[in-house]
């Protein structure tokens, strides 16, 4: 169905693919995965036709998609062939409401009216967005707008269907949503479907092949469980696999606990850590946020220990952004939030930033200079602090960022480092951070755990509101579940994700009932037979 | 980049939506957009015939009437409050600028103001002074006219969704309805993602520049058109699009027809024979020349609005409306034009032919309360 044959693309000098040559056949899955910045939107592009229409660029080689060139093709006249979603499906939505959405690029192509209403419905019913159907589309949950993005290309019907990062923005259980409907459009509609994930433990297993971006512009392409054995990118059950001594990944949390069990790998958890006795830095009671009527947070309370990492999680709307921005004193609420005893209500925003940092879920919008070292210097007179003190943050968190580069240029893990530099430069004990894994590959992220591990050790406290369960095990000592505005599970985090269905990572649910939480874990209380 | 922390709380704010279960039959018929502009347009000129407060203030009774009983719940229903308010202001603001500049000063003395007289230079214009009954009168029932237009503009706001009244233009301009479209949809995302900036800008502390906003909102705009223009790429937009021809020109040529001839009819008026026909010619060639290059477009159209009896009551009432005016105008009704000096009490004497007529058309402004389905919203 797709054949590439030495494909290269490259933007000026910059040669992002070299000499690709790939096949993906009729009716796969295929999964494309690779470290942040090695191409995997490019690779994409070039399957619909973006690169090098869109985007510019060179394209060597050629790509055929059902024997079409891509490269002869404007991406508009292969629309009937290859759908594409892109990462923020709310950015490529062109009307306002479901109905009109799904029937936009049947518009443009030109189905006849009669043909376009009953394709509408079965869209619709095969996406399970009927009763949506009326409901404006920015008034939908996440995962909501990525099956109505996927239902608006697929009504075109295209027998190639292309998304980048579809589940990265979701909670698990919209992951799952999403991912049970491509694996419907697979299995019973015999649609060839590419996509780019970063949270590779969503999808692995519904793989029928793995291509991997090598970082020198090579791929490499196969069985899910050769590549995963060779690639960087290391899903939980991939480092699990190494662990114990593994010749293949097995690729569901149902084989490799098949396999546990059959091999008798036993192995016992931690002992439960001590009781927190740190003191109380942060001190939130009571927290209620309300927009227009609406509570997004109701009477949440939440104490912050010195030295201590807490995850807080929950459903996409649950309320962890409110909670965090009002803790900031950001957002207006009613409650009470203490840092060291003393109430920070009312504090002017130069102050505020001096109690408690916060790295919102767009760490951009922070920055709007044109250097990184402007940035740092204008962090510096922003808090009052010797010059120098942000770069030395920077330093100390262990990045290293070219002075004279463009912040908007920097990668997503680099510039939340510089952000968080930022925040850090006004010496806050309590420091948020929004949804930081987004954007984020496995090297980024445990790079990530490295420098909150870092901040928590120097005597912060630290808050993590995330949807990512494997980075909330590998990196947090506690976690707060919030449902509906509310706190409803407070504890470490062994108690409180090992117990959740949905909030569980799967090393524990391989596991289970055994209470690990991470690799690290199984490696620690490893028994065999 | 787009999802935001506002992203999670719009989420929030919708949650309990989420939860209600929809029913699936379809809503009750809303009527064609355009059949409630033609309406409201049809009021607003006849509103501007006028300068009788009674006229107008019964008018702007009919069509708020109306927008109460026929609009849905969505967000665009509730413009008309703004125009209301827009309307107010305009009346104040003609008011305020009358009396402390005056003009008229013969007349009814209400009451005087100290009166600051401006050097030579500025002569003529003088700051103050007696204000009459005769001018304020004048200046209510003239910015009255505004207010009732303005209202009644406001009510096509409130009854017909803006984008669905985009989608209904003809084929060929849908280039050009497209681009209203999306700046629609990107307007409130700009909104959205300055409010989050601005209230980042709060985390960093002293940044008080201009620029701590601008810049991160523009590339944030930037971002998103470049997405939404990828994904309309990829959706197959302009795929169809076949060669226009000549059909632009027939166009263009025809609107200049058209345009020479509405001078010709306004400007010179009984000394252009010719005024009649070019106008006539012009709007058929526009009208043809649309129709071909739609038809060459190749896009087709999803669940067009019908366009059935009620719409033609309500745009019919529009037209008549504003045609009973126009006809009371040539006819030189003076119940239109109430006196104000000498300043009298305006008439409306539904016994004379006038004062039918003209309660007729207020009969008819008000008759999309009995025509018009209600408005069953968006959703």
């Amino acid at each position: 169905m797709i054949e590439l044959d030495r494909v290269g693309v490259s933007y000026g000098d910059r040669q992002v693919l070299r000499d690709v040559s790939l096949t993906i056949s009729d009716g796969d899955l295929a999964v494309v995965i690779g470290r942040t910045g090695r191409g995997k939107s490019t690779l994409l592009g070039t399957l619909c036709g973006l690169v090098p229409h869109h985007t510019g660029g060179t394209l060597s080689g050629t790509v055929r998609v059902a024997g079409r060139q891509t490269s002869q093709h404007r991406p508009a006249d292969l629309a009937d062939l290859v759908g594409y979603v892109g990462q923020d499906p709310l950015a490529g939505f062109v009307t306002d409401r479901v109905e009109d959405e799904v029937a936009y690029g049947m518009e443009q192509l030109g189905v006849a009216p009669a043909a376009m209403r009953k394709r509408v419905e079965e869209t619709l019913d095969l996406l399970g967005i009927a009763d949506l159907r009326r409901r404006s589309l920015t008034t939908l949950s996440g995962g909501q707008q990525q099956r109505v993005a996927i239902a608006s290309v697929l009504a075109a019907q295209p027998r190639v269907l292309v998304l980048d990062e579809p589940t990265s923005a979701l909670d698990p259980t919209a992951a799952q949503d999403v991912l049970s409907a491509l694996t419907t459009l697979v299995h019973d509609v015999g649609l060839t479907v590419v996509l780019a994930e970063h949270r590779l433990e969503r999808v692995m297993h519904a793989a029928d092949t793995m291509v991997w971006l090598d970082g020198e512009g090579g791929v490499l392409a196969g069985a899910p469980e050769d590549v995963l054995v060779v690639s960087d990118v290391v899903p939980p059950l991939a480092a699990l696999s190494t662990v114990l001594g593994w010749d293949r990944v097995e690729l569901s949390v149902r084989d490799a606990r098949r396999r546990v069990q059959r091999e008798r790998i036993e192995t016992h958890a931690p002992a439960p850590a001590a009781p927190a006795t740190a003191p109380v830095l942060l001190e939130a009671s009571g927290i209620t946020v309300s927009y227009g009527g609406v509570v997004a947070v109701s009477g949440a309370s939440l104490d912050l220990r010195e030295g201590r990492i807490t995850a807080l999680m929950g459903r996409n709307g649950s309320g962890k952004s409110s909670l965090l921005w009002a803790i900031q004193g950001g957002l207006a609420h009613t409650g009470t939030v203490r840092v060291g005893g003393l109430s920070i209500a009312g504090l002017p925003a130069a102050e505020a930033r001096r109690k408690v940092g916060l790295v919102p879920q767009t760490a951009s919008d922070l920055l709007y200079l044109t250097t990184v070292a402007e940035e740092l210097s204008q962090a510096d007179r922003d808090a009052g602090a010797p010059a120098g003190t942000a770069a030395g943050i920077l330093a100390e968190l262990g990045v290293t960022l070219l002075p004279d580069s463009h912040p908007r240029d920097l990668s997503e893990g680099q510039r939340l480092a510089l952000v968080l530099a930022i925040q850090l430069a006004a010496g806050p004990r309590v420091i948020l951070l929004d949804e930081p894994t987004r954007g984020l590959d496995y090297a980024a992220k445990e790079a990530l755990a490295g420098i909150l591990r870092r901040l928590a050790d120097e005597g912060r406290a630290v808050v993590v509101a995330t949807h990512d369960v494997e980075f909330a095990a590998d990196a947090t000592g506690d976690t707060v579940l919030l449902a509906d505005g509310d706190v409803v599970a407070v504890g470490a985090s062994r108690t409180v994700l090992t117990g959740s269905p949905a909030f569980a990572p799967q090393v524990t649910k391989v596991f289970a009932p055994v209470p690990v939480l991470t690799v690290a874990d199984v490696a620690a209380g490893l028994r065999r037979p | 980049m787009a999802a935001s922390a506002e992203a999670d709380h719009s989420v929030t704010t919708l949650a309990p939506v989420d939860e209600r279960t929809e029913p699936l039959q379809r809503p009750l018929r809303t009527l064609h957009p355009w059949a409630w502009w033609v309406w409201a347009l049809g009021c607003g000129a006849a509103a501007s015939l006028t300068t009788n407060p009674l006229i107008l203030l019964l008018l702007v009774g009919a069509v708020l009437a109306v927008v109460s009983a026929k609009r849905g719940d969505d967000p665009w229903a509730r413009s008309v409050r703004a125009y209301l308010i827009l309307a107010a202001l305009v009346l104040g603001i003609r008011l305020v600028f009358q009396i402390l500049l005056g003009g008229q000063r013969v007349g009814t003395v209400l009451f005087s103001l100290p009166e600051i007289g401006l050097p030579a230079w500025a002569a003529g214009i003088r700051i103050g002074g007696p204000v009459t009954a005769e001018s304020v009168a004048a200046t209510l029932y003239d910015g009255l006219r505004l207010a009732t237009l303005l209202i009644c503009v406001g009510a096509a706001n409130a009854l017909a969704n803006p984008r669905r009244a985009l989608r209904s233009v003809p084929p060929a301009l849908a280039d050009l309805s497209l681009a209203v479209v999306v700046a629609l949809t990107v307007a409130p995302q700009v909104v959205e993602s300055a409010f989050r900036v601005r209230r980042a800008r709060r985390l960093r502390g002293s940044a008080r520049t201009l620029s701590a906003i601008v810049i991160p909102v523009l590339a944030d705009a930037l971002d998103r058109s470049m997405s939404l223009a990828a994904s309309m790429d990829v959706r197959g937009y302009g795929r169809a699009r076949g060669t226009t021809g000549a059909w632009p020109w027939l166009a263009l040529a025809g609107s200049g027809a058209a345009t020479l001839g509405l001078y010709g009819l306004l400007g010179l008026p009984g000394s252009s024979p010719w005024a009649g026909p070019s106008l006539a010619l012009g709007v058929g060639a526009v009208i043809v020349a649309l129709a071909a290059s739609g038809r060459r477009r190749g896009t087709t159209r999803y669940r067009p609005d019908p366009w059935g009896g009620p719409e033609w009551c309500v745009a019919a009432a529009g037209v008549l409306v504003a045609g009973i005016l126009v006809a009371l105008t040539g006819a030189g009704s003076a119940m239109l034009r109430p006196s104000t000096d000498p300043l009298v009490w305006p008439a409306l004497d539904p016994t004379t032919p006038a004062g039918a007529l003209i309660l007729a058309a207020l009969v008819l402004a008000a008759s999309p309360l009995v025509t018009a389905p209600s408005n069953g919203g968006s959703r």
